[in-house]
C-alpha cells in the first residue's frame, strides 16, 4: 500500500455529497498536484484527510495507519501538517507564535527551535517580521507563514492548497522553489494549485479532479502534453 | 477628596469582581460565540459553596480566618471549575454541530436549573455571611483610611487578571486557547486538541466566578439564589463594554463599569445608578459597536 491512500472515498456537505468516490495514492518522497476547477472538490479533499471532514464512506490509510475516523490533532501527530487555503494564519498572534503553534504536536523543543532557524532560512522575510502580528503581514508573507506553521509541525506529508494565490508571479516561482527544497529535505508533497502549469513542472505525478470525480491521473510529463488538459488549465 | 477616594476604591473593588466574572463570558464567547448564561448562576454557587465550607463545613472555626478565607478560596474555585467542566460537557458540547441559537437555549436552560437547585438545596431566603468572617481591619493610605475588605478584593482580583493573563500569553496553552479564538479549525490542523481547550475554557472562566461571588458575600455580607441574575448582567455588559471575546476589554470593561457606577451612585443618585451604568453601555455601543477594545472586523482577504 502506498504512503498515501484514499480509497473510494465519498464527502458531503450537509446531504450534498461533493467527493463521488475517488481513489488517490501518493508515495513517500513523492510530489503529487491535484488540479482541477473552482468547486471540483479539491480542497474538499485536503480537509478531509487532515480530518477537518469526516467521509460519509471509503477510507484514508497514511503509512499503514486509518485516518478516517481519527481526529484531526492525532492526524497531525501522526505527520500530515496543512497549509490550508486562504492561509489561515492566526491573525492577532506575532509570526513567531503562530510558528510555534506550528509545533503545537511536537514535544522535543530543542528540535522546534531547529526547525524555526531553517524556516527562517527558506523565509528571511518571516524571520524580519518575527515579532509582527500576522494579520499585518502582505498577502505573499502570510502565505510564507501559512506554509512555515504547517512545516513546524515536522510532518512526513505536507499537504498544500493553493499557495500561490494571489501572489505576484516572482513571489509564485519563489514558493515553488522552496516547495521543492523541502521535498528534497524528504517531506512528502500532495499539492492543490490552480496554477497547472507550475504545479506540473514542479510534481512527478497529477490527478485531474471534476466535480467530485478523478477524470484522469497519470504522470507530470503526460498531462503537461495532454490536449484536454492544455485546453482546461493551461489556457490551451 | 475623603469620598471621591472612596468611591474610587469602591468601584475598583466592585469593578474587579465584574471583571472575574466577565472574564468567564468573554473567554467562553472566544473560543465557542456562545454566551453562557449559566455563568452567572455558577457566581452564586461559588458565594453559597464558600459560605457552606467556612461556616457549616466549620472551616472557619478550625483555621486563622486569613488562612481559612484562602483555603476556601482555592476549594471554591476547583469545585465551580469542576462544575463548570461538567457543564460544558453536557449541556453545549452535545449541540455543538447544532444551530448556535439551540445552545443559547440551553445555557438558559441551565441557568434556570442552577437557580433553581440551588433554592432547592439552601432555601429561598436571604444568607447572612456572620460578621466574624468579614475582616474589619483598616488600612491607611495617603493620610486616608480604607476598609481592608476593598484592598483585599482589589488585591485578589488583580493577582487573578495578572496570572490569568500570563498564562495566555506566556504559556503554550495559552497561545493555544488565542489561537481556537481566531481560527477553531486553522487551530486544529496545527495540531490543537479544540475540545480540551474548549473544556479548559470552562474551567478557568467557572473558577474565576465561583471567586467572585465568594468575594460578594464577604464583601456586601449577604447572598441569595437569584444574586447571580444581577452581577452576571453587570458582568456581561462589561464584556461587552470592553469587546466581548476580548480578554483585556473584559478587565478593563469590569472596573470602567465599576468605577462609573460606584461614582454615579456617590455623587448623582444611589438609585440611579444603574440606569447610569446602562446608558454608558448604550453610548459606547452607539460610538462603538464592537466595544472598546473590540476589534474591528476587516481582515485581509
Amino acid at each position: 500500500m502506498a504512503f498515501l491512500t484514499l480509497s473510494n472515498l465519498s464527502v458531503c456537505y450537509g446531504n450534498v455529497e461533493v467527493l463521488h468516490g475517488i481513489n488517490l495514492s501518493v508515495e513517500e518522497g513523492e510530489i503529487v498536484t491535484i488540479l482541477g476547477s473552482n468547486g471540483a472538490g479539491k480542497s474538499t479533499t485536503l480537509l478531509t484527510i487532515s480530518g477537518l471532514l469526516s467521509p460519509r464512506s471509503g477510507n484514508i490509510f497514511f503509512n499503514g495507519k486509518d485516518l478516517t475516523a481519527m481526529p484531526s490533532h492525532e492526524i497531525v501527530g501522526l505527520g500530515i501538517a496543512q497549509s490550508p487555503e486562504g492561509r489561515r494564519v492566526f491573525s492577532t498572534l506575532t509570526v513567531l507564535n503562530n510558528l510555534r503553534l506550528g509545533a503545537y504536536s511536537v514535544t522535543n523543543r530543542q528540535k522546534s527551535q531547529k526547525t524555526i532557524e531553517w524556516i527562517y532560512e527558506l523565509f528571511p522575510r518571516l524571520y524580519e517580521r518575527r515579532n509582527q502580528l500576522a494579520g499585518t503581514l502582505s498577502g505573499g508573507e502570510q502565505q510564507m507563514l501559512a506554509i512555515g506553521r504547517a512545516l513546524m509541525a515536522e510532518p512526513r506529508l505536507l499537504l498544500l492548497d493553493e499557495p500561490s494565490l494571489g501572489l505576484a508571479p516572482l513571489l509564485v516561482s519563489s514558493i515553488f522553489s522552496t516547495i521543492r527544497a523541502v521535498n528534497k529535505k524528504g517531506v512528502t508533497v500532495l499539492l492543490v494549485e490552480q496554477n497547472a502549469n507550475a504545479a506540473l513542472k514542479l510534481a512527478k505525478r497529477g490527478y485531474v479532479l471534476e466535480t467530485g470525480r478523478v477524470v484522469l491521473e497519470d504522470t507530470a510529463e503526460r498531462l503537461l502534453s495532454n490536449p484536454s488538459v492544455r485546453e482546461a488549465y493551461l489556457g490551451g | 477628596m475623603e469620598q471621591f477616594l472612596q468611591q474610587l476604591l469602591n468601584g475598583i473593588a466592585v469593578g474587579g469582581i465584574y471583571a472575574l466574572v466577565a472574564l468567564g463570558y468573554t473567554m467562553v464567547y472566544g473560543v465557542l460565540k456562545l454566551i453562557n448564561f449559566a455563568h452567572g448562576d455558577l457566581f452564586t454557587i461559588g458565594a453559597y459553596l464558600g459560605l457552606t465550607l467556612l461556616v457549616s463545613a466549620g472551616i472557619a472555626g478550625a483555621l486563622p480566618l486569613f488562612a481559612a478565607i484562602l483555603l476556601v478560596f482555592i476549594m471554591v474555585a476547583l469545585f465551580v471549575a469542576l462544575i463548570g467542566f461538567l457543564l460544558e460537557r453536557t449541556a453545549y458540547r452535545p449541540l455543538r454541530s447544532a444551530g448556535r441559537l439551540s445552545a443559547v437555549v440551553s445555557a438558559l436552560g441551565a441557568s434556570i436549573f442552577f437557580q433553581n437547585a440551588i433554592m432547592l438545596i439552601y432555601e429561598p431566603r436571604v444568607y447572612v455571611f456572620p460578621d466574624f468572617l468579614r475582616p474589619t481591619f483598616t488600612i491607611s493610605l495617603f493620610g486616608f483610611t480604607f476598609p481592608g475588605i476593598r484592598l483585599f478584593i482589589v488585591g485578589v482580583s488583580i493577582l487573578l487578571m495578572l496570572l490569568l493573563w500570563a498564562f495566555i500569553q506566556k504559556t503554550r496553552v495559552g497561545t493555544a486557547i488565542q489561537a481556537v479564538a481566531i481560527d477553531q479549525d486553522a487551530a486544529r490542523l496545527v495540531g490543537i486538541n479544540v475540545n480540551k481547550i474548549i473544556s479548559l475554557v470552562f474551567l478557568i472562566g467557572p473558577g474565576l466566578g465561583g471567586i467572585a461571588g465568594l468575594m460578594v458575600g464577604l464583601y456586601y455580607g449577604q447572598i441569595d439564589f437569584t444574586m447571580g441574575w444581577g452581577y452576571g448582567l453587570k458582568a456581561f455588559i462589561a464584556a461587552i463594554l470592553g469587546g466581548i471575546g476580548n480578554i483585556p476589554g473584559a478587565m478593563l470593561g469590569g472596573f470602567l463599569l465599576g468605577i462609573i457606577e460606584a461614582l454615579a451612585a456617590g455623587y448623582i443618585s444611589m438609585a440611579w445608578k444603574d440606569a447610569i451604568a446602562f446608558f454608558v453601555l448604550i453610548v459606547i455601543l452607539i460610538v462603538r459597536p464592537t466595544g472598546i477594545l473590540g476589534e474591528r472586523t476587516a481582515e485581509k482577504l
